[in-house]
């Protein structure tokens, strides 16, 4: 109680939240059915939400939509799977070895500004299937988070603790196993969580240009049939999806890094 | 595992012989030396502080003995052993504590035993023994970060404890306390010494401190660091902090603090690490 924003009570600031977003979906309801026109921006084309509601319920009801989520859901696991293992293998050896770092950085450096999506042309012509290609977007769109977390963690590890370790008997594997991957744990899974979202985003664009099935091909599916309700539908999973996955990271990350948190830590 | 404890108590194990020891530090342009040409032998059981002023190279000797920093000329030994890189023989409290922040405390102490490949079972009852010993009964699931910073030093002194090193190597352990924790703390230390009498050399450069806790004080000049003083205390064992009202502890502090004295106007030099230059 001691300053007035406190003195709110916690009902009434959610409260307040909520009809925020009831707020915006009013004013959207109202922007699309008076297809008002804002001259840059127009919502002649935008369904309202009633509609969308329609469309997701619809959609709910098929099985188009498991078929959809699933083959999305198994290309981020596989290419972002992929690319957790190389990249933190790759994180580590850069960060322990000079040599590993002379010999293997320079390359990802050049590759590393390219965005993910500019690859889509050349990872058609290189993958004999467009699903193996949309895989390896995913992939390549998780590595470089990845990698570059891992090195920052693995290269900053405290040299007080290793030292500490040395001492008390450690050799170069526990060293690894004990000190250098629990320190560097946080860093790596901030890039796991950069990773994630970056992974999501290539897939959609992926599956936009080259996909069957998926949500992103699902979502511009819509537009090309003129079903505008569906696009926002396909929108909105792609946020959940997206919501969802850094939601099990973060969980994860909590539940193995206890000692991070140490209200729960006894 | 055993028999060293038999070692220590008739004063057989822990000698530790420092001939002639210079070390530099740093490379290229910025080398320099820390220390020079030191002559110091320490027996079995005895517990010797190293005193002086900031950056005169005591805490860049430590980290030689515990294997952590080489030596560049002379001749460093334990029990006759040359040091040749670190070793659980050669215990290391630092000023700051390097518990591991993802274990528990009963996990830390027990690590040196983990790496010695001892099962799960006898080294956590051995771990449970020896924060007995130093009196943290009750705080084995603690992380380190839920700790003081009293309670924290006597987790990393059990840690080294439990691998029944030869010597054991403090670091201005308690620089980092409060008045009153650092007081309580010198106190434990006396206690746990007296039940396990070992070697110990500990670097400070606090006056107080090494006149109440040593045997013998070994003062050292600023840099390069050389030996200027080597003083055998006279008080009794137990001591208690009564002590430093004695007008013969009140007579050599005044001696030493005279020993270390700063030229007019000289400004006190950076503290070294016992780990030597950053990378």
């Amino acid at each position: 109680m001691a300053t007035a924003i406190q003195t709110r009570p916690a009902g009434v600031r959610w409260l307040v939240r909520g009809l925020s977003i009831l707020a915006c979906i009013a004013l959207w309801q109202v922007a699309s059915t008076t297809h008002a026109n804002l001259g840059i921006v127009t919502f002649r084309n935008v369904p309202p939400p009633v509609e969308v509601v329609q469309s997701a319920l619809t959609l709910l009801r098929s099985p188009k939509l498991a078929a959809h989520i699933t083959s999305s859901l198994w290309r981020v696991f596989a290419g972002y799977g992929a690319a957790v293992v190389i990249g933190v293998i790759l994180g580590f050896a850069i960060g322990r070895s000079r040599a590993a770092s002379d010999l293997l950085l320079p390359p990802l450096e050049l590759l590393r500004p390219i965005p993910a999506v500019a690859w889509i042309p050349l990872s058609i012509l290189m993958f004999p299937s467009s699903e193996l290609s949309m895989i390896y977007i995913t992939f390549i769109g998780a590595l470089f988070p990845i990698v570059l977390n891992t090195v920052h963690g693995v290269a900053n590890v405290d040299r007080r603790l290793v030292a500490s370790a040395r001492s008390l008997g450690a050799g170069e594997l526990a060293i690894l196993a004990e000190v250098v991957l629990p320190d560097a744990a946080p860093s790596i899974v901030t890039g796991l969580a950069i990773g994630m979202g970056t992974s999501w985003f290539c897939l959609v664009t992926a599956e936009m240009i080259s996909g069957q099935f998926g949500i992103g091909y699902y979502t511009w599916e819509a537009y090309t049939l003129q079903n505008y309700a569906d696009i926002i539908v396909g929108m909105l999973i792609i946020g959940l999806l997206g919501m969802g996955s850094s939601w099990l990271l973060t969980t994860a990350g909590r539940l193995l890094m206890p000692w991070r948190s140490p209200k729960v830590a006894r | 595992m055993n028999i060293r404890v038999a070692d220590i108590s008739t004063g057989s194990v822990g000698r530790i012989d420092i001939a002639d020891v210079s070390i530099s530090l740093g490379a290229g342009n910025d080398a320099f030396e820390a220390v020079s040409g030191l002559d110091v032998a320490i027996a079995p059981g005895e517990l010797v502080c190293i005193l002086g002023p900031s950056g005169c190279g005591k805490s860049t000797l430590l980290g030689a003995l515990a294997g952590h920093l080489p030596i560049t000329a002379g001749r460093l030994t334990v029990d006759g052993q040359t040091v040749q890189g670190p070793s659980p023989d050669r215990g290391m409290v630092f000023q700051q504590h390097t518990l591991f922040p993802w274990k528990r405390v009963r996990d830390n102490v027990a690590f040196g035993p983990k790496m010695r490949g001892l099962a799960k079972k006898e080294r956590d009852r051995a771990a449970d023994a020896i924060l007995k010993l130093v009196g943290l009964s009750g705080f084995e699931t603690f992380y380190p970060a839920q700790l003081s910073g009293g309670m924290q030093q006597r987790v990393e002194i059990a840690r080294v404890l439990i691998n029944q090193p030869r010597v054991l190597l403090m670091d201005e352990p308690f620089s980092a306390l409060d008045a009153q924790t650092r007081g309580m703390m010198q106190e434990v230390l006396l206690d746990i010494w007296s039940k396990i009498p070992i070697t110990t050399v500990f670097v400070t450069h606090d006056i107080d401190e090494a006149l109440f806790l040593a045997d013998r004080i070994v003062v050292m000049s600023a840099r390069p660091g050389r030996v200027i003083e080597d003083i055998v205390l006279p008080f009794a064992r137990p001591r208690s902090q009564e002590l430093v009202t004695e007008p013969e502890f009140v007579r050599l502090k005044r001696h030493v603090m005279q020993l270390l004295r700063r030229p007019e106007g000289a400004e006190p030099l950076a503290r070294l690490s016992p780990l030597g230059a950053p990378p």
